[in-house]
């Protein structure tokens, strides 16, 4: 059964308050939410301050464990669990990045990273915990890395957007930076080996970009599709076919433009967040809406074709994506981020339920569970 | 702010009368926002407390430098929206910005929450047009604005001076 015949639902289970202002961002901590770990999940805020909120496995509720709120001086922006869960970084208008780990029942700052000019907007974790990259307000993307002792030594600043950097993200497995910015473009970001970054790729308006601000970009599970989100009301998914290629150290696979999702969002969509899981795309727009997005038939169904595409004016004639549903009033107000539970690679059990946080400009945050009149099936891998 | 007068000789226009509601006018429903409430918490008036939002250069309110009309206000009741267009008063004032930022401060508060607020400055009237409504409308830039210190004191100047 394809997802397409499925009666999808989204079912607000929690509603979790506390912020005093807009909560701008949350973040799944990898590791919990399965084999018994209870889920854990960190939001940051307008308020300046960052929650860590646990489910309590007896009543299924999310509570406030603390409250991280003297260090960061202006808004909190942007929050990342390393996918190691051990860490916790937090980027801020103050310029400043900061780190976090657990002490007990508490969170320490362990680091604060400066450099920025100005407002840092966005913090990224690469895939083995060892990088982190920064952007801001000063149109550069900072790489840091992860010294013995939480040390972080800068590694590079990578410039080439026009204006401020919206946010940052590593590929899922690749150590690629991808950076999009209110300059309407995407830059993709890699190392030539001597440790020196250069951008090898901008997606812009000249190769079917964006025309207004990208304010974010989420992978699907294997790495080789991209969604980008904008201002000027559209999703485009993008895709990487010599991906393999690249995994092997042998050259650069540029990404190519396969898809529009237009005529859904009449506000700035803000945010986007593909499942590994199950290949469903999460948007949370200004029209205070989530919707959800899937390829028609299987996503896969297309590797031999595309494998034949040599030229550059081959077109891809790859999967379409059509909207699941549409949560209207998910949020009283704009939904600033949308976040898939993550799938654990060190647990095999999936959690049952999918489950999707998303943080909104009145102040809560949500846990919503995707649900189907035929069930959700056998995640896939 | 160190910075010379950009327009040192604005034209200033009259203030308007305002015509004041019948107090049992049927269509004016106490939970419909209209243009005219909305104008007036932008623009008016000597009698308020607070005072005008003035253009930050001069000491008129916007109304009076024909920043702000009553046209340039549209409301879609439905939709829960506010089109605010407002027309600098030169052609590369650089502080349409900050006069974006003290029309959203002031309407903040006045609305429901779920009311979504764009300003534009009016076609034709800025030099750098796009760019200006690009900014005035990107929320994450207006925050940042509103949290820098000098910004915020320069939008606090416009809205709440007192003196006439």
């Amino acid at each position: 059964m394809s997802l397409a015949e499925k009666n999808f639902d989204l079912r607000e289970l929690h509603k979790l308050e506390g912020h005093t202002d807009r909560v701008w961002c949350v973040s799944w901590k990898p590791g919990t939410g399965v084999g018994g770990v209870p889920a854990v999940l960190a939001s940051c805020s307008g308020d300046k301050t960052v929650r860590i909120w646990e489910q309590n496995l007896a009543t299924g509720s999310f509570e406030c464990k603390a409250v991280l709120d003297e260090t960061h001086t202006r808004t909190v922006r942007s929050c990342a669990w390393s996918p190691s869960g051990k860490m916790l970084a937090t980027a801020s208008f103050d310029a400043t990045t900061a780190l976090w780990e657990q002490d007990g029942d508490d969170y320490q700052c362990i680091s604060t990273i400066e450099g920025h000019e100005n407002e840092v907007k966005s913090v990224a974790w690469n895939a083995s915990s060892t990088l982190l990259a920064t952007c801001g307000r000063d149109k550069t993307v900072w790489l840091w890395e992860i010294m013995p002792g939480n040390e972080c030594e800068c590694l590079g600043v990578l410039t080439g957007h026009t204006q401020d950097v919206k946010m940052v993200q590593f590929h899922p497995n690749l150590d690629v930076i991808f950076s999009c910015s209110y300059d309407n473009s995407i830059k993709v970001w890699t190392d030539d080996h001597d440790d020196d970054w250069m951008c090898v790729q901008t997606l812009d308006e000249t190769n079917n970009g964006h025309t207004s601000t990208v304010w974010a970009l989420s992978f699907n599970a294997t790495g080789d599709k991209m969604v980008t989100c904008s201002d000027d009301l559209t999703l485009k998914i993008w895709r990487a076919p010599g991906l393999e290629r690249m995994q092997c150290g042998d050259g650069y696979a540029p990404w190519r433009h396969i898809c529009t999702l237009s005529g859904y969002h009449d506000r700035t969509i803000f945010s986007v967040n593909w499942s590994r899981r199950d290949g469903i795309i999460a948007s949370g727009a200004a029209d205070d809406a989530i919707r959800l997005f899937a390829a028609d038939g299987d996503e896969d169904e297309d590797k031999d074709k595309e494998e034949e595409e040599e030229g550059e004016d081959v077109l891809y004639d790859g999967p379409k994506y059509h909207l699941l549903l549409k949560k209207d009033k998910a949020h009283d107000m704009d939904v600033n981020c949308v976040q898939w539970q993550l799938p654990e690679v060190f647990h095999p059990s999936f959690p049952e339920k999918m489950l999707l946080a998303s943080a909104s400009d009145d102040g809560t945050i949500k846990i919503w569970e995707l649900t189907s009149e035929a069930g959700l099936g056998e995640p896939t891998q | 702010m160190t910075l010379g007068l950009i327009n040192a000789n604005p034209v200033v226009h009259v203030k308007k009368e305002r015509v004041a509601r019948p107090a049992d006018d049927p269509h004016h429903a106490d939970d419909v926002v209209d243009p005219l409430e909305i104008y007036d918490i932008l623009s008016i008036s000597e009698f308020s407390k607070i005072g005008d939002i003035r253009d930050p250069e001069h000491p008129y309110s916007l109304e009076q430098l024909s920043v702000l009309s009553e046209e340039s206000i549209t409301v879609d009741e439905k939709l829960g929206r506010i089109l605010i267009t407002f027309t600098p008063t030169i052609q590369h004032c650089s502080m349409a910005t900050v006069i974006g930022l003290c029309l959203r401060e002031k309407l903040k508060d006045c609305f429901p929450a779920h009311f979504k607020v764009d300003i534009k400055v009016a076609p034709g009237s800025h030099a750098d047009e796009e760019s200006v409504n690009k900014q005035l409308n990107d929320k994450e830039r207006v925050a940042a604005a509103l949290e820098n210190p000098n910004l915020r004191q320069l939008v606090d100047e416009c809205l709440y001076s007192s003196e006439l």
